[in-house]
């Protein structure tokens, strides 16, 4: 063997040595820093700044019980984990629990429900089966700098984590689940119970288990979408970053849509955008977030206030007025009448229920109450006014004056509503 | 409007009403949908009447947008343009008004329009027998940045033709027309500007910088120019689809403390100020007025479009949106409206500036008002104002002359543009356009005045404090 070659071979194996050890050869190239890593030391380093960020931050406190979101998919996965083994190695002394939500989704969460379940189960000589565990499955993590479906990621270890799980669904919350919704109202404004129950439904289930905090996986590419999303949308009051490192308002509406019912065109060129940006340059991901951070909001533009709901008891940055909604929904209702043809036949089956609501809403002001989203979306449910709470407010008409001055909700007779017929009308 | 509800089926899903103000926008098409066609070129929506001014399309005309008929759109363009040079005292009877001028739709439009503007202006002037107060006068700009493309010299002398064609077609009122290659801002005494920029160009690694900095040079060049010839105002034809694409190209390189300095009608951090009057139209719309009254454009492919860069994959991704909803880009701009502009952002009424050199006037521009007393520390590249970050990382550093440099610099252009080497940044820098350094020298020589000058009072010897002084 002459010089050259020796040189030649360890001039490519000295190319391929780990950045950070300089012992063991690379195994891949770190999407956020592009730097050529070992395994071994990619597990440190990405442990290791999440610790960071949760010492920095201060995000627990000794013996808090903290819920560990898990919807099965791979963000969750190694939520789980990493959580796991952080709170072990350097005894942040939490009480950790799974927690995950089933929305009644035929065909969408079921698999994942099942990976939760398989990481509850505890078992002797975990450490050791960990460390299969780690050459294995999590390298495919580490490889990723594309996206992983979540069916790759039904690999765990045969153990799980140790974590003992809850399931939360809608049904238990609720009384509906998302395919009972999507029936009542269709496919147009489905995003909206879902997103809305689902955030609920967290921390609802988090509240049910006594949970101090929420950790969820959301990531800087979630963030970044988000904020992408939200200037796309006009939606100044989320771009305020504060929100960002809000645990649980972490969650926006539509995130993980189930796709199957609301296809949404511009987030899945949001989510390309962001792929390709990633591609050109990494650090992007983070420029969108310290933007986010950076935008200051014109003191007259008008942000949402936080309220509670009279009825569940939850924050609310929204609060909806029963009556008030029911005289939204009134007034749309007759818009809709009046725009169509009326041909005078049989009152919809929607308009007999509105009378019906309506008389009973005369008789009760005790149901002046200030509800958040999800209450007034189950009320729209629960009394078939699918559309209670969606849809345009009507601003100050007369019958809302009339509230305003103390006067209870004006009858509405037999002849205003008779002249009122509708066809068959598409609400 | 009966069938509004199935109209209105499509793709995307509502969200719940937030009171902070998500703002989805109905599409346009659909609006006008039911009674009038909108396409373009008018099939059989040509029935209808236009919907302003009622009147029936003759034969031979089509419908053009929204279901107006040609002189309605025109009129409702030239409307928006109106409206913003009056709102924000865009051009006064006095100024000297440069329009840069890029081939596009955008700035010949912008060309158009304060001609017509002047055209007025100078028939009522006439008419007027006082004749006191004098009528504004035009100038047009056109940076010649074939040095980073590939256009071959015959080429480009028939462009320049073409473009003083246009010019000189505007009549009345006579019009310079100022012609100047990139690479003048970079030359120095007898050294060629385009070996140094040549030069500074190489050391620009990455792609989107690159196209930054050429942008950052270009705007130097009008602001040359129109220094020199004595211009007050330069007039650029950006819209909102331009602008919508910097507010996401800017949010992606983490510009986000100074986007809104460059989203609004007036941007006066420059000695010349830019106004922005057509920023409220679409591309689309400008595009549309060119194809219709017949004005020139010219497809100048200025710089070989890199699938590497950051800007190119932004213009596309809008595209596909705008394309997919076509109130998009106006939501985008909306958005970035409600975030706080800069005490620039605006003209101070202030008839005391008038007597401050030209220099030295943007500086007191920001002091007079009253939203910000501070007045902001600029990029040296890109001019963008500097976060409480970037000044607290510039108060850490030494006061070489290199280090100022580097320090006077934002998170992006540092990231992008800057040389990472020490060795090919001083090469780089030392090749830098001299209005670039100038404005450093100035600022440096400044504030050791004013610490000369405060150095009684001061009782910590240091700023490492991050204290502004």
């Amino acid at each position: 063997m002459g010089d050259s070659d020796a040189s030649s071979r360890s001039k490519r194996a000295a190319a391929r040595l780990c950045s950070i050890c300089n012992q063991r050869q690379a195994a891949l190239k770190r999407p956020k820093t592009l730097q050529q890593i070992c395994k071994e030391c990619f597990y440190i380093v990405f442990e290791d700044e999440i610790h960071k960020v949760i010492m920095d931050n201060n995000l627990f406190r000794r013996g808090e019980r903290v819920a560990v979101a898990a919807s099965g998919g791979k963000d969750s996965t190694v939520l789980a984990y990493v959580m796991s083994q952080l709170n072990r190695r350097h005894n942040y002394g939490l009480d950790l629990f799974l927690l995950s939500v089933d929305e009644g989704i035929t065909g969408y969460r079921d698999d994942s429900l099942e990976t939760v379940k398989r990481n509850e189960i505890e078992k002797e000589g975990m450490e050791e089966k960990q460390m299969h565990w780690k050459n294995e499955a999590l390298p495919l993590v580490a490889n990723a700098t594309a996206k992983i479906s979540t069916s790759h990621l039904m690999l765990e270890p045969p153990e799980g984590y140790g974590l003992p799980l809850k399931v939360v669904s809608y049904k238990d919350l609720y009384g509906w689940t998302m395919d009972e919704i999507v029936k009542a109202i269709g496919l147009k404004n489905n995003c909206t119970f879902c997103g809305v129950f689902r955030r609920q439904a967290l921390d609802r289930g988090a509240a049910l288990m006594k949970a101090d905090k929420i950790v969820t996986g959301h990531n800087a590419d979630d963030i970044a979408e988000t904020v992408l999303l939200n200037i796309l949308r006009g939606d100044i009051a989320r771009l305020n970053a504060e929100h960002f490192y809000f645990v649980s308002s972490i969650l926006s509406a539509d995130n993980e849509c189930a796709g199957i019912y609301s296809p949404n065109a511009y987030r899945g060129f949001a989510r390309e955008f962001i792929k390709d940006l990633e591609r050109i340059r990494p650090r992007a991901i983070l420029d969108i977030i310290r933007s986010g951070e950076n935008f200051r909001i014109a003191t007259s533009t008008k942000l949402p206030e936080q309220g509670t709901c009279e009825r569940c008891g939850y924050i609310s940055s929204q609060e909806f007025d029963l009556i008030n909604s029911m005289i939204d929904r009134i007034a749309n209702v007759e818009l809709l009448i009046a725009e169509s043809n009326l041909t005078g036949q049989a009152h919809s089956q929607e308009t007999i229920v509105m009378e019906n609501s309506i008389l009973a809403v005369q008789g009760a002001e005790s149901m002046a109450e200030k509800l958040c989203k999800a209450c007034m979306l189950l009320e729209g449910l629960n009394r078939g006014l699918p559309k209670l709470g969606i849809g345009r407010t009507r601003g100050n008409n007369d019958l809302k004056k009339q509230r305003e001055h103390g006067n209870s909700v004006p009858k509405i007779t037999d002849s205003n509503l008779q002249s009122k017929q509708c066809g068959s009308l598409d609400f | 409007m009966a069938s509004c509800g199935s109209a209105c089926d499509q793709s995307h899903c509502r969200r719940p009403d937030d009171s902070g103000g998500a703002e989805e926008d109905v599409p346009e098409r659909f609006s006008a949908s039911r009674d009038s066609d909108t396409s373009k070129t008018a099939g059989d929506g040509d029935l209808a009447r236009c919907s302003k001014c009622g009147e029936e399309p003759k034969a031979g005309t089509h419908r053009v947008l929204n279901g107006m008929c040609a002189s309605c759109f025109r009129s409702y363009l030239y409307g928006k343009f109106k409206l913003a040079v009056s709102t924000n005292a865009m051009i006064s009877p006095t100024d000297k008004i440069l329009v840069a001028f890029s081939g596009g739709p955008g700035s010949r439009v912008a060309l158009q329009f304060v001609h017509e503007m002047q055209k007025k202006s100078l028939e009522s002037w006439d008419a007027s027998k006082s004749q006191s107060l004098p009528v504004f006068g035009v100038g047009v700009a056109f940076v010649d940045e074939s040095i980073s493309s590939v256009i071959p010299s015959p080429e480009l002398g028939r462009i320049f033709k073409h473009i003083k064609l246009i010019v000189s077609s505007l009549v009345p009122g006579h019009k310079d027309l100022h012609i100047a290659p990139i690479e003048d801002v970079c030359s120095m005494g007898s050294d060629d500007g385009t070996t140094r920029l040549n030069k500074l160009l190489n050391s620009v690694s990455d792609a989107t910088g690159k196209e930054d900095f050429l942008d950052h040079l270009c705007i130097l060049s009008l602001q040359k120019i129109a220094l020199d010839n004595g211009y007050t105002k330069l007039v650029v034809g950006s819209c909102s689809s331009t602008i919508a694409r910097h507010v996401i190209s800017a949010t992606v390189k983490g510009q986000g403390y100074s986007l809104p300095a460059d989203v609004q009608y007036v941007d006066a951090r420059w000695e010349v100020p830019v106004v922005l009057p057509l920023r409220d139209c679409l591309t689309d719309e400008l595009s549309l007025l060119c194809q219709l009254d017949g004005l020139e454009t010219l497809q100048l492919s200025k710089r070989p479009s890199s699938s590497n860069s950051i800007n190119s994959l932004v213009s596309s991704f809008i595209s596909r949106l705008q394309d997919d909803n076509p109130a998009r880009e106006r939501t985008i701009v909306r958005t970035a409206e409600k975030l706080k502009p800069f005490g620039f952002n605006k003209f101070v009424e202030n008839k005391y500036h008038e007597f401050i050199p030209s220099r030295l006037r943007c500086k007191f521009q920001n002091t007079n008002n009253g939203e910000s007393d501070l007045a902001e520390v600029f990029c040296t590249f890109c001019m963008s104002p500097l976060s409480e970050s970037e000044l607290h990382d510039m108060h850490g550093k030494s006061q070489t002359l290199v280090d100022t440099f580097t320090a006077a610099c934002c998170q992006s252009c540092s990231f992008q543009i800057l040389p990472k080497e020490s060795e090919s940044l001083q090469h780089f820098l030392s090749f830098l356009p001299q209005s670039m350094t100038r404005k450093v020298a100035d600022s440096t020589l400044e504030q050791s005045l004013l610490r000369e000058m405060i150095d009684d009072c001061l009782l910590v010897d240091d700023d490492a404090d991050g204290d502004r002084t």
